[in-house]
């Protein structure tokens, strides 16, 4: 029998961004990912950074600690708060959904065909609201504040 | 009165044949829209009128055998359900589903997904097998027991939602969406008692747990399936489970 030859149609990253309609669920989706990738990078940094202090001493912790409250890396804090803040609510959401409380039980379909998408939607708005609230807040504390 | 004129869209067709083309590329023909017509319409015309080569998958033409699934215009459709004007009036586009392997043309192998769905062992378990030999005996359900499962039982299997989904598109050993919420059907069932079966199945590296409810997948779903809900109510058993507090009344087995 011939080999059967396939053509590997797999989307790989760019399914993240292709493959559906964008809804608001998505730009989440990617958001949740993206932020908990930044805030692993920044907890790496994170712990880099102090243990300078006690590898190195004060010799090199305070010059250090000069450098880090210049404006790039204010932005840079600001930035790590803004991926908390939505990582850590759409993380409750999140959560809501998946122990069911959030997406309604199995309902008799009927066309056109309700999805529990809508059931989340209320949720999704109310953290998206509460996240971009607490953002301007910490933008205020961080750069106006002090 | 319907709308009987017709109007030139151009179709936006991936081609690809294995025997003689080491990559894929697009082809576009001129298909005559008439009010009502579907994509399926579209692609039958282009091969009476234009290339009868043109490969594709279907049989029901009426949304049932979920042979037909495909890209139209960037979404997983049915396209013998998908009435062209109501895509675009102005020009169609049409792929094979992705983040599955193409065989040709338009004809996914939708074969590692029915691998998948038989992984999860989509039929009724029950903890004593020599019952299905009592032919007359039966489990009887009341209407909320069978409510609780029906809409997950729709499935076609026409993989729209594995197309969909962000998180099939960057693990390839990801269950994927039809799978995980015919496991769910099953575990909704009161006549199923495959729970502890099942649990190595779904609770493992690219399981269950890998769904991160971009819902994609119910978005698309031809027949209101909602394989998002279904896998999100399996993850409340799976924690419910764990905690203790994972409670299911099974039917039992009735005279007839
Ligand atoms: S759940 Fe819906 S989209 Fe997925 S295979 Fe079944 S019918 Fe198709
Ligand atoms: S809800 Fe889960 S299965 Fe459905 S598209 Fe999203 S990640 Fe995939
Ligand atoms: S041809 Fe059967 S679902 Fe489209």
């Amino acid at each position: 029998m011939a080999e059967k030859k396939e053509l590997d149609r797999r989307l790989g990253i760019k399914g993240w961004a292709l493959g559906g309609r964008w809804g608001f669920e998505r730009y989440l989706y990617t958001l949740h990912r993206i932020t908990g990738l930044g805030l692993v990078t920044y907890f790496l940094l994170h712990i880099l950074v102090t243990s300078t202090r006690a590898f190195g001493g004060r010799a090199i912790w305070d010059p250090l600690m000069g450098t880090l409250g210049s404006g790039f890396f204010k932005a840079g804090e600001f930035l790590v708060f803004a991926g908390f803040a939505i990582h850590g609510l759409n993380g409750i959401r999140l959560i809501l959904i998946e122990l069911g409380i959030a997406t309604g039980k199995a309902i008799e379909p009927e066309y056109p065909y309700p999805t529990s998408v809508g059931n989340q939607r209320p949720l999704a708005i109310t953290v998206s609201i509460l996240a971009a609230v607490l953002i301007v807040l910490g933008a205020y504390n961080i750069f106006i504040a002090h | 009165m319907s709308d009987t004129s017709f109007r030139n869209i151009p179709f936006t067709v991936f081609r690809y044949n294995p025997q003689t083309d080491a990559t894929p590329h697009v082809e576009t023909y001129t298909v005559k829209v008439q009010s009502g017509m579907t994509v399926l319409d579209g692609l039958h015309q282009i091969k009476s009128d234009h290339d009868a080569s043109l490969s594709w998958r279907y049989s029901c033409r009426m949304g049932v055998c979920g042979s037909c699934g495909m890209l139209i215009n960037g979404r997983a459709m049915l396209a013998c359900n998908t009435q062209i004007l109501d895509v675009s009036t102005i020009a169609i586009a049409v792929a094979p589903l992705p983040n599955f392997p193409v065989i040709r043309d338009l004809v996914p192998d939708l074969e590692s997904m029915f691998v998948r769905h038989k992984e999860i062992k989509p039929w009724i378990i029950r903890k004593d097998e020599s019952e299905s030999d009592r032919l007359d005996r039966e489990y009887s359900q009341s209407p909320e027991q069978l409510e609780a499962y029906l809409q997950f039982s729709y499935c076609i299997k026409c993989g729209c939602c594995m197309a969909a989904c962000p998180t099939m598109a960057t693990d390839a050993e990801y269950l994927g969406p039809q799978p995980l919420a015919q496991a769910y059907r099953y575990e909704a069932d009161s006549r199923d008692q495959g729970f502890e079966e099942r649990k190595p199945i779904l609770d493992k590296d690219s399981g269950l747990f890998s769904c991160h409810y971009g819902s994609e997948c119910s978005v698309v779903c031809p027949k209101g399936v909602d394989p998002a809900k279904a896998i999100q109510l399996m993850k409340r058993q799976m924690v419910l489970d764990l905690i203790g507090l994972r409670r299911k009344k099974c039917s039992g087995l009735h005279h007839g």
